[in-house]
Order: structure tokens, then C-alpha cells, then sequence
């Protein structure tokens, strides 16, 4: 029997993103490729106009309601577990629990097991599925917050934080800036579970993810478009809008509004302080770095492969645990959460 | 400790004074004696701890976090005490934190062994913000945008009470304040500090501005010199004499020449200053004098310590403050007829028909040690703090020189990738008779940062050599210095130091050789 191929030999990065050469296939590659499986809807994973593409059937309703008739030509829903045969290649996805619809890519060829996690947490998320780890050969992990300074706080706490000053401050609006899928819907799932009851105003870019979330089984509770409301009425109340508008003259409407912005980088002091948060809270829909290496740990492979992040660090922490660790340049990765 | 550093961490990024207050006061209403009183003293600055911890955290650190992963996060977070606290491990769930009121009073005394024992054991039972507010708190670097009067301020509005009341029972009460917070809450009757001999606030001036003599009679105001040394109260009662910095800090035991005089039952507010044979010297001088916890028998005769006073508060256990400044200054003359100290004279009021009489000799005051003129409402009376329209500093304007931009280094916090510390410096001619730069000061203000950006693009750009975290320019950019005055350092490379020097203007227009000479700074020494 021929020794089995290192999984490098047919899976790599090149100009377009990740590519499986026996499958053919691309994983959130970042520009229109024939053939694409997209692990969850953010716009730097998800890209439109791809020919075929496979992902859970949350990520292809997002995709649809985010590119409409360019969400790709071929939309190929996979249910989570189920194993798929493409060409040598057997692909499934497994949760990542990092939004609605989010997926790691499972790859087995040659009785080797490459998992692509896309972007992924551990903790518990009332939007989505919980995160699993799938033991394999080769560990493609994003690094967003790899630094052992990134280590976010409980949910609890920070929601607690903000319903304090909700209290504090019942003259003001709390503005919070959210990204639009995904933190925007779990940090209002969570401030239900903490019993605030009361309408969110949102601000209209986020209303139709909202929806969709809704139509898709996520309980929001009572939801306002911020349209036509009178400035006295928004005393008190918590508003959401894309970071993007926290300090933009849309925020004029708001009376002297506490700005209030959920993000991992929000541990870090001076990020906060750059944005001009008022009251920084540390949620985030990326491991952390205790959870980073709890799931090294977990996967038990050999070989980890670093994607956009600061791979610096956590490269380094694999070595010294004797496993190898590479940095994995993808081109096209943002810094989400900004 | 948990509450307190919740309230120092939202404080921080508060940057509103009524959010603040609001913080603060919700914070004092909720929180128990002692801990409120405890963060009370802090916010105030009361609790000045500035401990030597470097070592001993970093030792801490060592044992716990691999040094490359340390170093990565001290770039990426810009500050050392936070990468510390964001990195310690999670306590564990049953781990108690230390109560504010805990760390005060194990803080106290400990010696370095026992300080990083401490250390360890309160990291161990604080989460993030606990730990930052700690390292914080210890090493002195608490910036949370609070000044001691705001601070009072939110205590106040806890019992509905005017803040000046507060301040005037502040230097009679100690931490952690059971008494203010129970009167605070009606609880109690206000203190009685009647019997204690206490720092009064003081009456501050407002700068006058262009023009504002324009709108006022002179008839109505009167005048003195601003003499150049520290304002300080005296109190003395039954045999007993304390002297208070302008902050109310008491500074009696560096000041025993002036303390130990025969004052009376009396307070007084005046300028401290050195007087050697009737003559004032330069404020350098007295600069020999303070900071000092106790003074040698040399530095009491090389540098005589005298007070001019300006105004009286108390005498004979009369509270003064209410009559107008015309009635206080009869009674100051009379107090100084009757007891005048060895070290203590009445500064002289100017007499003028015009303000423009007055404008000729304010221009003529520099060189006599004097800072600029007081110009006094003769019907105010003696009000804490800076209340409007009263009373008037009338300073000279600073001096200022053309200087060049020589080295540059980068600020910390907020500006840790710019360039922001200046050091600049004047010509002089060297041996060969050839012309070279000599530094003569150093600043890190006076400029908007749109500025800033420039300045630090042009450091980049124009760096010759490097020395550790200085880089090295080549002369091209002149800044135009304003300074309050300067005087003869044997401390610096150019023999002359400024005091106050600030970035002025920055001359993009001029050439380094159009900036000034050594010896133009040296005719501005005052002697």
C-alpha cells in the first residue's frame, strides 16, 4: 500500500481562496469560482456570483436574502452530518456555533481528515447550533483573536453590564453598534433571556436579517424600525444600529446616547477608546483564546493550520505544544466585528 | 473591589461630567462604608500610592505566561499594567475578591516581599477589570478623568448639599469619611471641625482675557503683584502653625524657619517664597525647598523661606470670609501691626487712577519676581474655589524663542505610535568656531493632533540615527517655545532650563538656521 498523500499535496491556498483539487472545490473563497462550499453568510466567506454552491440551508437563505438572484447559480443545501461524495472526496459539515447557519467543512481523502472551521466559537449561542469538534488530521482554525489577551467574559456579565446601565442612564438612548448577522440577533436573544422584555428599535439595515432570523425559528421578541419616532420616546431604550453609524449624523436623532458597541476587541482598552465607546462590551462570535487552544486540544491533529488573525502567537503556542503549526495567508479576510 | 473597579472602568470611558457624576453617585449610594469612603480618598488623590511593583509583577508574569506570548500582547495592547491584567489566569469561581477597604489596609506598610505576596494573592481572586484597577491603583497610574472637585461633587449631590460645603469641611475629615457620608445621608449632624486647625479652599483667579478691562471700573478694584513663588494658607492656634500648599497638602515640616514664628490665633492666605537679605530670589530657589519631607540646617540658611501675605480668612476665631476684601485687608493690616512674624511681610497693594497706569507697570514687571498682577473686587468677599468676575490674574506674557527640533519619542497611551516627546535646542558657537545645536528643553504639548500627525510624519521621514527609543533628526524643523522663565542648570548639557516650556507655534515656514542662539536664552535668566 502507497504511502497516503500529505493533505498539502491537495489542499492549498491559491489566489482564490482554499482549494480541494480531487473535489474541485473551493471553501469561502473570496472571489467567483465555479465551484464553492461556504461555511457560513459573512461577507467575507460568503461571496456572490460562485456557479455551484454547497453550505447549510440557514447559509443559503442568508445568502439569498443577501445577493438575491447573484447568491450563486447553483444553491446545494447539506444538512449538518450528512456525508456528501464529490468525486474521491467525502465532505460534511459539522456546527461551528459561530452564527445561524455557520458550519466547519469536514474533508476526507485518502483515509486523511482535513476540517476547514470557518469562523467558529464555543459557547453556548441561543441563535445557533454549539460548536463540535470533529478529531482529524489537519485543523484549518481561524485566529481573529489570537493573542492570550482575548479571553471574553461570560455572557451574563456583560449583559448584566448593559442592563446597569440601562438603569443608570434612563434620560439616554443606548446605542449599540452590532455586526448585522449574527451579533446584532444573539445579543438580543440574550437580552431576552435575561428578561428585558421591552421593544429594540433597529436601525433599517438590520431589520431584514432580523426577519429572516425569525422566519427561520430565532425568538426576538418585540423588534421597532427606528422610523418617524419621537427623540423623547427613545429615553431609555436600547437602540441597535451597524457600527458603521455609531457616530454618523444618523445618530443626531438619538437623546445624548449612551454608544455602546459589542465586540471581542472591546477588551482591549485602546480599541475602545479609538471608536469612542462609551461602554465597551467584550461579546463576540469568535473563540477566544482559551477556546482556541481548548479546541487544538479537543481535535487532537497533528497539524494545525493558522488562517487570518494574528497567527503570530498561536503558531507559536503549537509549537510548543510539539505539534506543527503553520500560517495559513488567505488572501481577502477582514477583521470582522470592525 | 469589585464595584470600585467596575466604577474606575466605566469612569474611564465616560466622557460626559454629568455621566460621570451620575456613576459616581450611583457608586457612593449603593456601596457600604468603609469601601465608598475608601474610593472616595482615591478619587479625590488622597491615596497616592505610586509603588514600585514593576519587578515584582514581572517576576509574577514570568511564572505564568510564556515570554514570547507576553511580548506579542504587550505590542498589540500598548500598556503594560493592562496586558498584565487582561493576561492573569481566571480566578476560580469560589475565589472571594478583596474588599477596597482589604487592599487599603494590607497595602499599608507592606515592605517589597510582602507587597508581592499581596499582589499575587488579589490577581488570583479579581477578574480583568479588578486586576487593572488594582495595578492601577498601586503603581499610581489611575486615570479616570475625575479631578478631587468632581469627586466631591457627586458625594454632595448624595445629600443634596452645595459642593463648597463639602470642601470646607474636606481638609478636617479622613478617609474612609464615615462622618461625611452619614451627615451625607441624614443620618447624622454635619461634622464639627470647629476645633481643629484645617486647610481652608482658597480663592482662585480667573486669567484675564483681551480685552475684559474694558467692561470694568477701576474705581471698583484693587491691585497686587503676583508674586513668583507657591500660594500657601497659614493656620495657627493655641501655640500650633501648620502651612498648606494651594491643594491644602501640609507642608509645615519643610517650612520650620517660617512655621515656628509667632502668629497668634489666626489664617492667612499668602505667597511662600525665598527672601535672602531683603531681597526676593528666583523662584528656582525656593524649588530647593519643596518636596521635601524635612530640611537640613544648610538649606534653611542658604534658602530662607518668607511669607508675603495677601489676605486674611481668620483671626481670634472670626470667620472673615464673608466681609468684603477692603475690610479683610484693614484687618490684615491691623493682625500684621500687632503680630507681624519675623518671616512674614504684607504685600503691598498698587495704587492706580487708570488701568492703562496700571498696563504701563505690568509691563515693566518682569525681572523683579513677580509673575504678573492681581487685580481684586473690592467688595468680594473670600469664596472657595474660582468664582467669576471677582478676581483677576493679569500674567506677564511668556517668553518664547525659536528652537529646533532635535530628537524625537513616542508618547505612551493614546499616542504610543506617534512621535509626540520633543526635544529641541539653540545654536551655539563650538570650539572650531563652527555653529552647533545644544538641547535646551523638551515638551510633549502645545499642539492639535491633526499637528501631531504631521510632526510625526516629519520624524519618520527625517530620522538620521536611532538610540533605543529616541530617534535622532536632522535639523530642519524650528518650533517657536513659549516658557514662563528660565534659569542656570548644571543638570543640562546648556548650562539653562526652562520652566513650563511649551510648544508655542510650530515655524514649518523657517529654516533651522533662522532659529535662535544659546546666548539669547541666557540674557533671559533672571538674577
Amino acid at each position: 500500500m502507497s504511502p497516503q498523500p500529505h493533505p498539502e499535496t491537495w489542499i492549498s491556498p491559491d489566489t482564490c481562496g482554499l482549494y480541494c483539487a480531487p473535489g474541485g472545490f473551493y471553501i469561502d473563497p473570496h472571489r467567483a469560482v465555479d465551484s464553492a462550499i461556504v461555511t457560513h453568510g459573512h461577507g467575507d466567506h460568503a461571496r456572490p456570483g460562485h456557479g455551484a454552491v454547497l453550505a447549510t440551508s440557514q447559509t443559503i437563505d442568508i445568502m439569498k436574502v443577501r445577493y438575491g438572484g447573484d447568491a450563486g447559480a447553483r444553491l446545494q443545501s447539506l444538512a449538518l452530518g450528512e456525508a456528501l461524495r464529490i468525486n474521491d472526496v467525502t465532505v460534511r459539515l459539522a456546527p461551528a456555533g459561530h452564527i445561524l447557519g455557520s458550519a466547519q467543512v469536514v474533508i476526507e481523502y485518502h483515509g486523511q481528515t482535513v476540517v476547514v472551521s470557518g469562523d467558529y466559537k464555543r459557547r453556548a449561542d441561543p441563535t445557533c447550533a454549539q460548536f463540535e469538534p470533529v478529531p482529524c488530521d489537519i485543523f484549518v482554525t481561524e485566529a481573529t483573536f489570537g493573542l492570550p489577551v482575548f479571553r471574553h467574559e461570560p455572557d451574563d456579565t456583560e449583559i448584566s453590564r448593559l442592563l446597569a446601565s440601562v438603569a443608570a442612564f434612563p434620560d439616554r438612548a443606548h446605542l449599540i453598534g452590532v455586526y448585522g448577522l449574527g451579533k446584532c440577533q444573539r445579543l438580543i436573544a440574550l437580552l431576552r433571556a435575561a428578561g428585558y422584555d421591552a421593544p429594540i428599535w433597529l436601525h433599517g439595515a438590520l431589520v431584514t436579517l432580523c426577519e429572516l432570523y425569525e422566519q427561520l425559528g430565532v425568538v426576538l421578541g418585540p423588534l421597532k424600525p427606528f422610523a418617524d419616532v419621537d427623540r423623547k420616546d427613545l429615553a431609555g431604550q436600547i437602540v441597535m444600529a451597524p457600527p458603521g453609524a455609531l457616530r454618523d449624523r444618523w445618530s443626531r436623532r438619538l437623546p445624548d446616547p449612551v454608544t455602546v458597541f459589542a465586540s471581542g476587541w472591546m477588551r482591549v482598552r485602546q480599541r475602545a477608546r479609538q471608536r469612542g465607546v462609551e461602554l465597551p462590551l467584550v461579546l463576540s462570535d469568535h473563540a477566544d483564546w482559551d477556546e482556541l487552544i481548548q479546541t487544538i486540544d479537543d481535535v487532537k491533529a497533528p497539524e494545525i493550520w493558522v488562517t487570518h488573525g494574528r497567527e503570530d502567537a498561536l503558531v507559536h503556542y503549537i509549537g510548543s505544544t510539539g505539534r506543527i503549526g503553520r500560517a495559513l495567508a488567505l488572501v481577502g479576510r477582514e477583521d470582522e466585528d470592525e | 473591589m469589585r464595584a470600585f473597579a467596575q466604577l474606575l472602568d466605566r469612569l474611564a470611558f465616560t466622557p460626559s461630567r454629568n455621566g460621570k457624576l451620575r456613576l459616581m453617585e450611583i457608586y457612593f449610594r449603593a456601596e457600604p462604608d468603609p469601601q465608598r469612603g475608601w474610593a472616595l480618598a482615591i478619587l479625590t488623590g488622597g491615596l497616592d500610592l505610586k509603588l514600585q511593583v514593576r519587578k515584582a509583577i514581572s517576576e509574577l508574569m514570568a511564572s505564568r505566561v510564556d515570554a514570547e506570548l507576553f511580548r506579542l500582547s504587550r505590542e498589540y495592547v500598548g500598556d503594560t499594567a493592562e496586558t498584565v491584567a487582561l493576561l492573569w489566569p481566571a480566578p476560580a469561581e469560589s475565589a472571594e475578591p478583596p474588599s477596597l477597604a482589604q487592599v487599603v489596609a494590607e497595602l499599608d506598610g507592606a515592605d517589597a516581599a510582602a507587597l508581592a505576596v499581596l499582589l499575587e494573592r488579589w490577581l488570583n481572586r479579581l477578574d480583568a477589570t479588578g486586576r487593572w484597577a488594582l495595578l492601577k491603583l498601586v503603581t499610581g497610574g489611575l486615570r479616570v478623568g475625575v479631578s478631587s472637585r468632581l469627586a466631591k461633587t457627586a458625594a454632595a449631590n448624595m445629600g443634596g448639599i452645595d459642593v463648597a460645603e463639602v470642601e470646607e469641611l474636606w481638609h478636617g475629615l479622613a478617609p474612609p469619611y464615615r462622618d461625611l457620608f452619614a451627615w451625607l445621608e441624614g443620618r447624622e449632624a454635619k461634622p464639627d471641625i470647629s476645633d481643629r486647625l484645617v486647610f481652608r479652599p482658597l480663592m482662585l483667579a480667573h486669567p484675564l482675557e483681551d480685552g475684559a478691562l474694558d467692561n470694568l471700573d477701576p474705581g471698583e478694584f484693587a491691585a497686587e503683584w503676583k508674586w513668583d513663588g507657591i500660594r500657601v494658607q497659614v493656620a495657627s492656634k493655641s501655640g500650633e502653625t501648620r502651612l498648606f500648599s494651594r491643594a491644602g497638602d501640609d507642608i509645615t515640616s519643610a517650612f520650620p524657619d517660617v512655621a515656628d514664628g509667632n502668629w497668634g490665633d489666626v489664617v492667612l492666605d499668602g505667597e511662600l517664597l525665598v527672601l535672602r537679605e531683603g531681597v526676593l530670589a528666583p523662584f528656582n530657589d525656593l524649588q530647593q525647598r519643596l518636596n521635601r519631607k524635612s530640611v537640613s540646617k544648610k538649606m534653611l540658611k542658604d534658602y530662607p523661606a518668607h511669607i508675603r501675605l495677601y489676605d486674611i480668612l481668620f483671626a481670634q476665631g472670626d470667620d472673615l470670609r464673608a466681609h468684603s476684601f477692603t475690610k479683610r485687608r484693614d484687618r490684615l493690616e491691623h493682625w500684621f501691626a500687632c503680630h507681624g512674624p519675623e518671616r512674614a511681610d504684607l504685600s503691598e497693594l498698587v495704587s492706580f487712577g487708570s488701568f492703562e497706569t496700571l498696563a504701563e507697570m505690568w509691563a515693566q514687571t518682569r525681572g523683579k519676581s513677580i509673575e504678573g498682577l492681581m487685580i481684586k473686587r473690592k467688595a468680594s468677599t473670600y469664596l472657595a474655589g474660582r468664582p467669576k468676575g471677582h478676581w483677576f490674574k493679569w500674567k506677564r506674557a511668556p517668553l518664547s524663542l525659536d528652537t529646533v527640533l532635535m530628537y524625537a519619542q513616542r508618547g505612551s497611551g493614546k499616542r504610543s505610535s506617534f512621535y509626540s516627546d520633543y526635544t529641541f535646542g539653540a545654536w551655539r558657537e563650538n570650539e572650531e568656531g563652527g555653529l552647533e545645536l545644544v538641547p535646551v528643553g523638551k515638551a510633549y504639548f502645545g499642539f492639535t493632533d491633526e499637528e501631531l500627525v504631521q510632526l510625526d510624519r516629519w520624524v519618520r521621514n527625517n530620522t538620521v540615527d536611532r538610540f533605543g527609543p529616541v530617534r535622532v533628526v536632522k535639523p530642519g524643523l524650528v518650533f517657536e517655545v513659549a516658557f514662563d522663565s528660565v534659569h542656570r542648570s548644571r543638570r543640562h548639557k546648556s548650562g539653562v532650563a526652562m520652566r513650563f516650556p511649551r510648544i508655542h507655534r510650530i515655524r514649518w515656514d523657517k529654516s533651522a538656521e533662522e532659529a535662535d542662539r544659546l546666548d539669547g536664552l541666557v540674557s533671559l535668566i533672571e538674577t
